[in-house]
């Protein structure tokens, strides 16, 4: 087994596999080690699902520079990767009249920090753009370049078009250690082994504090991690036209309501402790908090149209509260990426090309390869599909034309592509978060024992190793009759 | 393949079939089931305890041998059937749209009936907290991998809900070999039938606590321990009253939806308390040539009155198809009183003078120990009365009214009609 790379990236998350995806550009092995089964399946997964515009953060610091250049490098970028993208613009709504102060304020930041496109809207356009608002609010800032996306989906494709342009991914392959020549880190130790390099690259996000403390730097910067809860609910009852934030506090950008690329709307998240950091359990305070939270600028939701919850965890750093992107001084080869919460993903096309800069500036010569292919293309999606193209899909493939999730509308022939991508899903999550089965109303009932069938099959395994998201996630014990 | 055809059903479950072969013997000259597994049968297949044909066939059945039955007779008659084909679309003039892996298909009916059954209600709906492991399952998902497929999903269970289907798994799954641990209902009473207690928990010793529900799942990968809590009257948790329970599957068992994602497409009304589309005596909906039956209308407790409901859906379809009858224009409402949540038909067309007997069905709020009345009333004045020994919300009360007598009695102004139960 080969173990001797030119760049070893540690974590798939958005900002590793977008790493991966423009470092892919050069002559260059890279590796991605990631301790799961599958690609951003920490908080690149569970996240409010929005590029911010970049007004909330504070002007000078590398959270306003990058969330700024990285909305911008967003609408490109989603059109190379094939990404379901919206640009809906976004809304921070003043419900009261101290409120206005504080949008007047992020309309100035937002100008400082190089925002284009903001406003401040009275009442009626407000309500013009998005009747259902609070008819009690007053006010809003504006930013037309805010967008949403699905998040597993912006991963899964840059991870993809990585793996087409060469790079390896590793999963299941967890990061224990470094290996060091005097001051030089010359691989790493993982539980499936040790891997040589030139360059390591912690993108280890929530773990990314303790991968930093290995390589020797940062011993009293420490991730903490805070969780946020989030209510899907069903688009037949309710739908929202754009990403509508509350003014912002101290704690975060606060509860906001949202629309999603799939139609649903989503509401979140609140900010509470949680024990741990593999801890994304959801709790009833925790939903009676973002319910009340978000009923503020939305009075017409309601409780029984929620047809989905799901918590994520902030990799936050409480003392400098910015970014920690750099290449320490004191170990070489090392890049270093600590502490990348809220604006994260809006950032990370940003931070990707930073660490290039950074590798750059640190002398690696970087050769551009012929034949780099900055596209993917995305696997059809039936749902989305017109009458004509889906006859045309069919044709060329009856896999599609078989229903495996009735709410929404997926097909056999997605499955299939979803566990035979360059970055296979080998879970029922993975198949999940791939096509959207199971994410609807009957939330995989129908769907269930045909994906067990069907990934039994493909991956040549018994149904008993079938698993939800790795192992220790079975879905089924034994067979009934032996 | 036809494309155009007199009546054409959606579903080939017991609602499906029974629709089928009435049209048949109505005179409706092409008849085609669509259905979207790859047998027909529908939810009977994989229900494979006894309890079904008490009233049609005076027997005991289980479920695959009720349905056998109508298969038998729908191919006897002739009747077309299409699997693994789902339908996607389905428009107010009853053009259907239907996707299998043999392609695309379109097409034109002179009927439709819904048979499309019901989903069950999910944990995110009832938004039980904690964590999202592997294990977590529904009831009907547990019965058809158990019971068809031949996987066994669990080894020590936890059953939230004492509707029958949770009981009848709780059953089934000590048969194969699980171990059912306990069984927790959030009402104070049992939500399923007496007799499912008393042959599924009480005879293999699984313990039933009633006002109790799931406070949290804990297990990171796969269930490890859920935590239970009382609840007072009003349904509220009791701090202090949590216990924990390890265990590796939750099974849900706490409602069924009626499924009407296609009706809405068809610009089928549905009634927000049955969840069904809004029918008249004739399982007639809104929209002129679409009929329902089944689950899909209402959820029903015994197949027999589903088989019954897809008879009158089918023979009315025929009739439409045929041209031989005409959409009712003019209604009167039929809406629940006191004590009663939901009823079927919602309406009564002014045809009901000239035609048959029908079902009236109806689910009460509350338990009735002693003997109850159900009656159809107009404004203070009882037009019809029929005595029940009990009546229970766990269990669909039927009554059958003769259409002619009930509307002789009604004043020709009268707009709405009352179903209430007093006892």
């Amino acid at each position: 087994m080969k173990n001797r790379y030119d760049i070893i990236i540690i974590g798939s998350g958005i900002v590793g596999s977008l790493i991966a995806r423009y470092l892919s550009r050069y002559e260059l092995d890279i590796l991605v080690i990631e301790k799961e089964i599958d690609v951003g399946m920490c908080p690149s997964s569970a996240n409010s699902a929005i590029i911010h515009a970049g007004y909330d953060p504070m002007p000078g610091t590398l959270k306003a520079e990058m969330n700024v250049e990285g909305n911008r490098l967003w609408h490109e970028l989603a059109v190379e990767l094939g990404i379901v993208f919206s640009q809906t613009g976004s809304l921070v709504v003043a419900l009261a009249d101290e409120d206005m102060c504080k949008i007047s304020e992020l309309y100035e930041r937002g100008m400082d920090n190089g925002v284009t496109g903001m406003a401040i809207i009275d009442r009626e356009e407000l309500i013009r753009r998005e009747p259902r608002i609070n008819p009690q609010a007053r006010a809003a800032l504006w930013a037309p370049s805010a967008a949403v996306l699905d998040p597993f989906g912006a991963v899964l494709a840059a991870a993809e078009n990585a793996v087409m342009n060469g790079v390896t991914y590793m999963f299941e392959t967890k990061f224990e250690d470094f290996i060091f020549e005097g001051n030089r880190i010359i691989g790493v130790k993982t539980d499936k082994g040790d891997l040589f390099c030139r360059w390591a690259v912690n993108s280890a996000g929530l773990y990314s504090d303790e991968v930093a403390h290995k390589a020797g730097i940062l011993r009293d910067m420490k991730i903490t991690p805070r969780k946020g809860c989030y209510l899907i609910f069903d688009p037949e009852k309710i739908t929202l036209n754009n990403v509508i934030f509350p003014v912002p506090s101290e704690k975060g950008k606060g509860i906001l309501a949202s629309t999603t690329t799939h139609g649903n709307v989503l509401i979140g998240p609140n900010n509470e402790e949680c024990s741990d950091k593999e801890d994304i359990s959801t709790t009833a305070s925790g939903f009676e908090e973002v319910f009340s939270g978000a009923k503020k600028l939305v009075p017409s939701l309601e409780l029984k149209n929620v047809i989905a919850q799901y918590s994520g965890i902030r990799a936050t750093e409480r003392e400098k509260k910015d970014f920690i992107i750099d290449i320490p001084p004191q170990v070489k080869g090392f890049v270093n990426l600590c502490a990348i919460d809220s604006p994260g993903f809006a950032s990370s096309p940003a931070i990707a090309l930073e660490v290039i800069e950074l590798l750059k500036d640190a002398g690696e010569v970087l050769k551009e390869k012929s034949g780099w292919d900055p596209v993917r293309k995305p696997f059809p999606h039936f749902h989305r599909m017109s009458l004509e193209e889906r006859t045309e899909l069919v044709r060329k493939n009856p896999a599609y034309g078989r229903i495996v999730c009735r709410c929404e509308e997926v097909t056999e022939g997605e499955v299939l592509d979803a566990i035979h991508s360059p970055v296979p899903a080998r879970t029922y999550d993975g198949i999940k978060r791939r096509t959207w089965l199971g994410t609807g109303r009957c939330q995989g009932a129908f769907d269930y024992p045909r994906v067990i069938q069907i990934l039994a099959k493909e991956l040549n395994i018994p149904e008993a190793e079938v698993t939800k998201k790795g192992r220790g996630s079975e879905l089924i014990f034994r067979k009934t009759k032996i | 393949m036809k494309n155009v055809y007199d009546v054409i059903v959606i579903g080939a479950g017991p609602a499906g079939l029974a629709a089928a072969i009435e049209a048949k013997k109505n005179g409706a000259g092409d008849v085609l089931i669509i259905e979207r597994n790859d047998e027909p049968g529908g939810i009977l297949l994989q229900c494979i305890h006894n309890g079904f044909g008490s009233v049609i066939f005076k027997k005991d059945l289980p479920g695959p041998a009720y349905a056998w039955n109508f298969i038998d007779e729908a191919q006897k008659a002739g009747i077309e059937m299409l699997f693994d084909t789902m339908v996607l679309d389905i428009t107010h003039d009853r053009n259907i749209y239907a996707t299998s892996k043999a392609g695309f298909s379109e097409f034109k009916a002179g009927a439709v009936v819904l048979a499309m059954g019901c989903r069950e209600r999910t944990r995110a709906q009832i938004r039980i907290p904690g964590d999202r492991p592997a294990g977590v399952f529904t009831a009907g998902m547990v019965q058809r991998l158990v019971n068809v497929d031949g996987l066994m999903p669990g080894k020590n269970f936890v059953i939230l809900g004492s509707g029958d289907i949770g009981m009848i798994m709780a059953r089934r799954l000590t048969i194969e070999g699980a171990s059912v641990i306990k069984v927790v209902e959030l009402m104070p009473y049992l939500t399923g039938l007496r007799r499912n207690y008393v042959q599924c928990l009480q005879d293999f010793n699984i313990p039933l606590n009633l006002s109790t529900t799931i406070n949290r799942i804990i297990g990171k990968k796969r269930v490890e321990a859920v935590e239970t809590i009382r609840v007072d009257a009003n349904m509220v948790p009791v701090a202090g009253t949590q216990e924990m329970i390890p265990c590796d599957s939750l099974l849900l068992s706490v409602g069924l939806i009626p499924e009407n994602e296609l009706s809405k497409k068809a610009g089928v009304n549905i009634d927000a308390l049955t969840a069904g589309p809004v029918v008249d005596e004739n399982m007639a909906t809104n929209v002129p040539g679409i009929y329902a039956a089944g689950n899909v209308a209402a959820i029903y407790d015994l197949v027999d009155y589903v088989t019954k409901a897809g008879f009158l859906a089918g023979k009315n379809a025929a009739l439409f198809a045929r041209g031989i009858s005409k959409p009712a224009l003019n209604f009167i409402s039929l809406k629940p009183g006191k004590d009663i949540r939901n009823v079927m038909p919602q309406k009564i067309s002014a045809e009901a003078q000239t035609g048959g007997l029908f079902p009236v069905e109806m689910r009460v709020t509350r338990e009735f120990h002693e003997s109850a009345a159900i009656e159809i009333v107009e404004g203070d004045k009882v037009l019809l009365t029929e005595k029940v020994r009990y009546a229970r919300p766990a269990e669909m009360l039927t009554t059958t009214v003769n259409g002619r007598e009930l509307m002789a009695k009604v004043n020709k102004d009268t707009k709405e009609l009352i179903v209430r139960i007093t006892g």
